[in-house]
């Protein structure tokens, strides 16, 4: 598994190659090993990579932002115990005891990150993106949100305060945008189309109605 | 360890780049290598921590230029073998030589969803918590060899005890298999100029979740 083989699977791997990578070989060979072992079920490893292909997303996420956009009952309760609160809306993956909601404001604007390995809200939010994992985003992000932050094509006013969130333990947080201007009477389904991946990690923000209009 | 797995404040690694419409797996042999980590954690063949140890173990150069799921594979060879769960032979023969060993459980197609809800990390407490929001702490200065969930830009720094997040099994002390050793969980919040000095940005907050044994008061 040389370091060299990323690249080479990154473009060309996509199941119908005919040169097997080292990568790909020694893959093969460790789940070969440990179903004979009797370790792991091949069958079970198809239904947890089916699970988060399609099931577990961002979508979930976005679900309980709109939620909370609309119910102040809900945001409450999702800022004061986000587990307790996510656990009421049937998730696909259930959520754990220990996530955390933070919400932006006029004034604050929050960020999160991991930056010893990529702890993420799986449950809310999927499989992080590859530049979460990253090192640019996990090097920056304690130091320079502002300037991450313009790599992503986001600019907060200069007073606005930055909160960033390391997960250094198996807290997951998630953030709470603000609500775009123009939606009011909007129904959660119509809401949760506004929010986006990003904007529950705090590198983007949601979509104005125009953008989905 | 002091890895470069722990990059909190480096430069130089460039710009963050999005892509449009990633999808969750770029080939098909990454969504095997995290079912299988999901399977064998769920067997209980080890905890996450030790699959982030294995990983903080890897030689500098091949953690930064390994791709993501190519690290979970190295790391999971790696604890197949030190925990006596296959041999090298077997792994460079492409085949079992010798039975399992027995194993807590074995996740099946009948249990999946069950399989993958996030297992709890709260634990019962032995002592009451020595700190409440509002307390000032100082992160303790500690380089231990083997893993920790401190990192190094924020050792030695005073903060502000924000959030309680109640007991929690202690990761230093699970990926050196000494157990769960329980220990408090805070949120622990730093001013910028407390973490990079006169020049950082003024408007920033940084928080950890810091374990009790991370902490003194300050």
């Amino acid at each position: 598994m040389a370091p060299h083989d990323h690249d080479h699977d990154h473009h060309h791997d996509h199941g119908h190659g005919s040169e097997l990578s080292e990568t790909q070989l020694r893959v093969r060979a460790l789940e070969t090993v440990l179903t004979e072992k009797g370790y792991v079920d091949p069958a079970a490893l198809d239904l947890i990579i089916e699970t988060y292909e399609t099931k577990v997303g961002p979508h979930n996420g976005a679900r309980v932002v709109a939620k909370a956009w609309s119910d102040p009952a809900f945001k409450r309760a999702l800022l004061e115990d986000a587990s307790a609160a996510v656990r009421t809306m049937g998730h696909e993956s259930r959520v754990g005891d220990h996530l955390v909601a933070v919400e932006n404001t006029p004034q604050l604007h929050n960020m999160i990150v991991c930056t010893l390995c990529s702890c993420y809200p799986w449950e809310v939010l999927g499989l992080p993106p590859v530049w979460y994992k990253s090192a640019p985003y996990r090097s920056r992000a304690v130091k320079d949100p502002r300037g991450v932050l313009a790599d992503v094509g986001i600019k907060l006013s200069k007073d606005t305060q930055i909160r960033v969130w390391d997960s250094t333990a198996e807290t997951r947080f998630i953030v709470l945008p603000m609500r775009p201007a123009g939606t009011d009477g909007w129904s959660e389904e119509r809401l949760a189309q506004l929010v986006t991946r990003d904007s529950m990690i705090g590198t983007g923000l949601p979509k104005t109605p125009e953008e989905v209009a | 360890m002091d890895g470069v797995h722990d990059m909190g404040g480096m430069d130089g690694f460039g710009k963050v780049e999005p892509e449009p419409n990633e999808p969750p797996f770029h080939a098909r042999w990454e969504g095997r290598v995290l079912a299988l980590q999901r399977s064998m954690g769920y067997a209980g063949a080890w905890h996450i921590d030790n699959s982030r140890a294995a990983q903080e173990l890897l030689p500098p150069p091949v953690y930064l230029t390994a791709s993501y799921y190519q690290r979970w594979a190295l790391a999971m060879e790696r604890n197949v073998i030190e925990r006596g769960l296959a041999g090298p032979d077997e792994l460079a023969a492409g085949h079992a030589l010798r039975p399992g060993k027995p194993l807590k459980r074995k996740l099946t197609p009948e249990i999946i969803k069950e399989g993958l809800t996030r297992g709890s990390f709260y634990r019962q407490a032995q002592a009451p918590a020595r700190f409440k929001p509002g307390d000032r702490v100082r992160t303790r200065n500690i380089h231990p060899p083997t893993h920790t969930r401190l990192p190094r830009y924020a050792r030695g720094r005073v903060g502000t005890v924000e959030l309680v997040h109640g007991c929690h099994a202690f990761p230093d002390a699970v990926a050196t298999d000494r157990g769960d050793d329980p220990q408090w969980l805070y949120t622990v919040v730093f001013e910028s100029r407390e973490l990079w000095g006169a020049d950082a940005d003024p408007t920033l907050k940084v928080s950890i979740d810091a374990f009790e044994p991370y902490l003194d008061p300050a």
